[in-house]
């Protein structure tokens, strides 16, 4: 059995490929700490910028799954072509969606090729997706029972209502999302006095009150001069990168951002490069490039360099390396635009996000951009630095001339519960919700890892991918842990590479260690029963202690 | 076994130099000269598209110091007209406190009034004791609510098409769902007086887009018929390019409605398919609210789109569900609203100075300088004191604000005067007199 060591290169991430084809990602695995009382535990080759260890792995695919996975596509592209051949000619009911009389000879909406995919693959594990829910989105849910009677092209609800299904697929981190309690209480006190609407732009009449106290508020928990609120947080992303970048401006954009992301760039008209996934070297590389060379043809300077990132990868569960990234960035004069969606409120002691997670000073970071749709079970997205950055989007955004505000009772309601983060509410709950999510964090990682499943990502995020690899398994795993009672996730192509699909897991400071014990036991038979332990490191399980914070150790086989 | 696969292998040999002997001469100097070829380009030079430069460490060190970049954003003068919000303390609704006066609200959307209705308030607050406040999740994750469902059908049977779907941002909403049908390579006809998030929806799709000349059909066909010569050239291509037009019901810039008969027309000639963006339209136009198509007696077509991001928060959605009841309840408030708005139309004509733009049925109005002071920055001075004339003496109205820089077609500046079932026939006739005061003193 091998061990990991700490050297740079030791595992690859590639895609199914042995051999480091797409830029080693350090697997920084640090042996455990050999002293209670702890020390601060530099990485060596990161020039001691890390506070503490940085964990975060991404095995490589092993060579038979990738053959198989492959092989499963192979089939089922087959049997689609099978299968549009029977319905060009009638043998088979054509289910889809078709045209109006009136309307036969016009050009179609959906040529046949672009919706192989949909027809043939999505279609058969449709029923994994779009699950509709009747009770908040806490813990513990209801939802509406389905039946498809022609596999899945339409759904009907038997008007059962499934009950009490834990929710490992709700963004719920610090366990807001609740219909009782204060935040409820205040909002239903807002509603009933402002109502559900603005109807005005920000601009015009639709500035209130609420949202200046909102502003306030945000920039005090975010540690930053000054902050804006928006409606959508996708919207955020795609209405401010254009504002503040144009032509003959460089954006330097993450492999794996976000969708919001990669549509206000495409938007702003500035250049877009790449670099791989959460790695300095490249760049740095791209950085150095940039500046030396000039904009491409005729060589004249970049205006500006804008570094997009996100504080944790939804798909990965990897986070940022925020120091290096920073470093990198004073060093060659360039901004950082960095997107908290999932990490405000998950990391970090007090909840403040992944700038304190590292312990790093949040004027270093020129655009802090997060949501409020995760940790604070609301809607919504805000903009936080420097008092001269929000001016200007005051003025210039998007979103503040053209689209309505944030709805008050919404407003009130992440208000209470920063507040409530903060502390300011004269209570601890914010505090040990904060703690609560780490513990529950550390222990489901590594209960699943000693399971033998492959997981990516962070040991701290509270994002877990868990791989699954094969076409079938996506469906199964999402039905299986279904019949047990149990709500996931499953992400296939195109949200992930083509053969990497996985079911992602997201915790909650809301789980009480008696449902992940109720949802490991379950995902440990299902993953018996579909054979998804594919891992070859096995972790020796530690005598049952729960909630440690020491990283384990490696043992040999 | 080893000597029967070695025989083997002999007898293949001997196979393929029979099949050497065998082969005509034209094809063995074919596969010589192919052979020859394939040496030579292995073993020449190959060009980089890209010159590398020789620059030395050193030299790339200095650039990296020398460079400097501007600043991440330009300075913004502190009197800049959009920097200084309007604060409202309280509800936006028919009587609001703007910087601490208590106006008249001629500014805000509300025009069916629902805003403070008690009704929709007491379902949006059964659906927050119900569900909380945020749905944590997009609609493809556990974040699809039994209310959104419930919203969309009761939208697709009020606005009598096969299937609705809701968004949670009223922007993205036209911004999202024409990329989704035209992408690159396919033809939009829009209108020049198009909504911003109507061009950034155009922009995103990256295709072909021609602007025709407002509510003018004759510019409109004369592009159509020019693509259809295009297409003539080449059939292949024109076989597979979607054609849409793009039109609101009610323009928000510019406050008419688009000629939708002709459009219809238009559209069943060349074959072009309609999108209709009906965030004015909708609960305003026609008898029962349906907006343009009801107001004009044509039939819908069926579309379906496709949905990101976090879905709307339940509240809202029951909230809009409740909205939807009360509209079908009540068919007469359109009527009153439709009222109401020519009443005001008619008696804000005549100002001198001021024109009203728009149509005397939309309760969305402009109110634009006759004669403009020769810069639009002066313009939106003297607009912004009548503004503040009318607000100081209860009147709450606001200009029109547009991104500058950044719109196809730059409406003139102007006031914008909304129309909502709550106001009273004295206020509006207050509101009149008001700004034909405000304009008589600011204008002359």
């Amino acid at each position: 059995m091998e061990r990991p060591t700490a050297e740079p290169g030791a595992h690859s991430r590639a895609n199914g490929c042995s051999g480091a084809a797409h830029g080693a990602l350090r697997n920084g695995y640090v042996r455990g700490l050999p002293a209670p009382d702890t020390q601060i535990h530099h990485i060596v080759h990161n020039g001691g910028l890390y506070k503490k260890p940085f964990n975060e792995a991404f095995e490589e695919t092993p060579m038979l799954v990738a053959v198989l996975t492959y092989v499963g596509y192979g089939v089922l592209t087959l049997f689609g072509y099978l299968r549009d051949f029977l319905r060009q000619w009638k043998i088979e009911k054509c289910q889809n969606a078709t045209e109006r009389e009136e309307q036969k000879d016009f050009v179609p909406l959906y040529q046949d090729f672009e919706n192989f995919y949909n027809r043939n693959l999505y279609m058969r594990i449709r029923d994994s997706w779009n699950r509709p829910i009747c009770s908040v989105p806490g813990a513990k849910v209801d939802m509406m029972e389905r039946v498809s009677h022609d596999y899945n092209w339409t759904f009907t609800y038997t008007g059962r209502v499934i009950k009490d299904i834990i929710n490992m697929g709700s963004y719920n981190y610090l366990g807001f999302a609740q219909n009782t309690g204060a935040c409820q209480e205040a909002a239903a006190k807002v509603l009933s006095r402002y109502g559900a609407g603005v109807c005005s732009t920000r601009q015009e009449m639709g500035n209130l009150d609420k949202h200046e106290e909102l502003e306030k508020l945000i920039a005090r928990f975010l540690g930053v001069e000054s902050a804006m609120a928006y409606g959508m947080g996708f919207a955020t992303n795609s209405m401010n990168i254009p504002a503040l970048v144009g032509k003959g401006c460089l954006i330097l954009s993450d492999e794996l951002n976000h969708a919001s992301l990669v549509l206000g760039a495409r938007l702003s008209g500035a250049t877009i490069r790449i670099f791989k996934h959460n790695n300095m070297q490249s760049l740095e590389k791209l950085l150095k490039d940039a500046i030396v060379h000039g904009q491409p043809r005729t060589r004249r300077p970049w205006k500006k360099i804008l570094i997009l990132v996100e504080g944790i990868y939804s798909m990965e569960g990897s986070i940022v390396r925020l120091p290096e990234v920073i470093a990198l960035k004073k060093k060659y004069k360039s901004y950082l635009y960095l997107d908290e969606a999932h990490s405000i409120g998950a990391l970090g002691p007090s909840g403040r996000g992944v700038v304190e997670y590292f312990g790093l000073n949040p004027e270093d970071v020129d655009v802090m951009m997060g949501t409020f749709t995760k940790s604070f079970g609301a809607a919504g997205g805000y903009i936080g630095g420097k008092k001269e950055l929000i001016d200007y989007l005051r003025t210039y955004s998007h979103s503040a001339v053209y689209a309505t505000s944030l709805s008050p009772p919404v407003v009130e309601q992440i208000i209470t519960s920063m507040k409530c983060i903060m502390g300011e509410d004269g209570t601890t709950f914010g505090k040990e919700c904060v703690q609560q999510l780490a513990e529950n964090t550390r222990y489901f990682r590594r209960r699943l890892k000693e399971m033998g499943f492959i997981i990516y990502g962070n040991e701290d995020s509270p994002v877990v991918p868990l791989m699954l690899y094969m076409p079938a398994k996506i469906g199964a795993f999402g039905r299986e842990m279904l019949k047990r009672n149990i709500g996931v996730v499953v992400v296939g192509f195109p949200a992930t590479p083509i053969i990497e699909s996985r079911a992602r897991f997201c915790l909650s400071a809301a789980h009480t260690k008696e449902i992940l014990d109720t949802a490991l036991k379950e995902i440990n038979e299902v993953g018996d029963l579909l054979q998804l332990k594919y891992s070859r490191h096995r972790l020796v399980p530690l005598l049952d202690r729960p909630f440690d914070e020491t990283t384990y150790e490696e043992t040999e086989d | 076994m080893a000597a029967a696969v070695g025989m083997g292998q002999q007898w293949v040999l001997v196979e393929m130099v029979q099949a050497f002997y065998e082969a005509p001469a034209y094809h063995l100097i074919l596969e010589g000269i192919l052979i020859l070829w394939i040496i030579r380009l292995l073993f020449s030079k190959t060009y980089k598209l890209q010159e590398r430069s020789d620059l030395t460490p050193k030299e790339k060190e200095e650039l990296i110091e020398e460079w400097q970049p501007e600043p991440l954003v330009p300075p913004v003068s502190k009197d800049h007209p959009a920097l200084n919000y309007n604060i409202v303390s309280g509800p936006p609704t028919h009587k609001i406190t703007v910087n601490g006066k208590e106006c008249i609200n001629f500014a805000s959307f509300n025009f069916l009034g629902l805003l403070d209705n008690e009704k929709v308030k007491n379902a949006a607050q059964a659906s927050l004791k119900k569900y909380g406040v945020g749905t944590c999740g997009p609609r493809g994750f556990y974040g699809t609510f039994d209310v959104h469902l419930e919203l969309e059908e009761r939208l697709a049977k009020f606005m009598r098409t096969e299937e609705a779907i809701i968004y949670s941002y009223g922007f993205a909403t036209i911004a999202s769902a024409i990329p989704a049908y035209s992408k690159r390579g396919d033809i939009v006809f829009v209108d020049e007086a198009a909504c911003f998030a109507i061009q950034k929806g155009l922009q995103a799709s990256r295709s072909n887009i021609k602007l025709f000349k407002h509510n003018d059909m004759a510019d409109l066909e004369r592009l159509l018929k020019e693509q259809e010569t295009e297409d003539q050239k080449n059939p292949r291509k024109a076989r597979v390019t979607r054609r849409f037009i793009v039109v609101e019901g009610l323009y928000m810039n510019t406050g008419d409605v688009c000629p939708l008969p002709e459009l219809i027309k238009l559209k069943y000639k060349y074959k072009v398919r309609i999108f209709l963006e009906e965030s004015l339209s909708f609960g305003v136009l026609g008898e029962h609210g349906r907006g343009i198509t009801e107001h004009f007696g044509i039939n819908r077509l069926s579309g379906q789109g496709y949905c990101f991001s976090a879905s709307l928060p339940p509240l809202l959605a029951a909230a809009a569900i409740e909205a939807l009841n009360i509209m079908e309840d009540n068919p007469d408030i359109f009527q009153t609203l439709q009222g109401k708005c020519k009443q005001i139309h008619r008696a804000l004509q005549g100002i001198s100075g001021l024109k009203v733009v728009g149509e005397s049925f939309s309760p969305a109005l402009h109110l634009q300088l006759e004669e403009s002071c020769g810069s639009r920055e002066n313009d939106v001075k003297l607009l912004k004191r009548v503004v503040d004339y009318c607000m100081n003496s209860g009147i709450a109205l606001t200009q029109a604000r547009y991104l500058e820089k950044e719109e196809k077609c730059l409406p003139p500046p102007s006031i914008r005067v909304v129309i909502t079932v709550e106001q009273t026939e004295q206020e509006l006739d207050k509101a009149a007199s008001l700004i034909k005061e405000a304009a008589q003193s600011v204008l002359n």
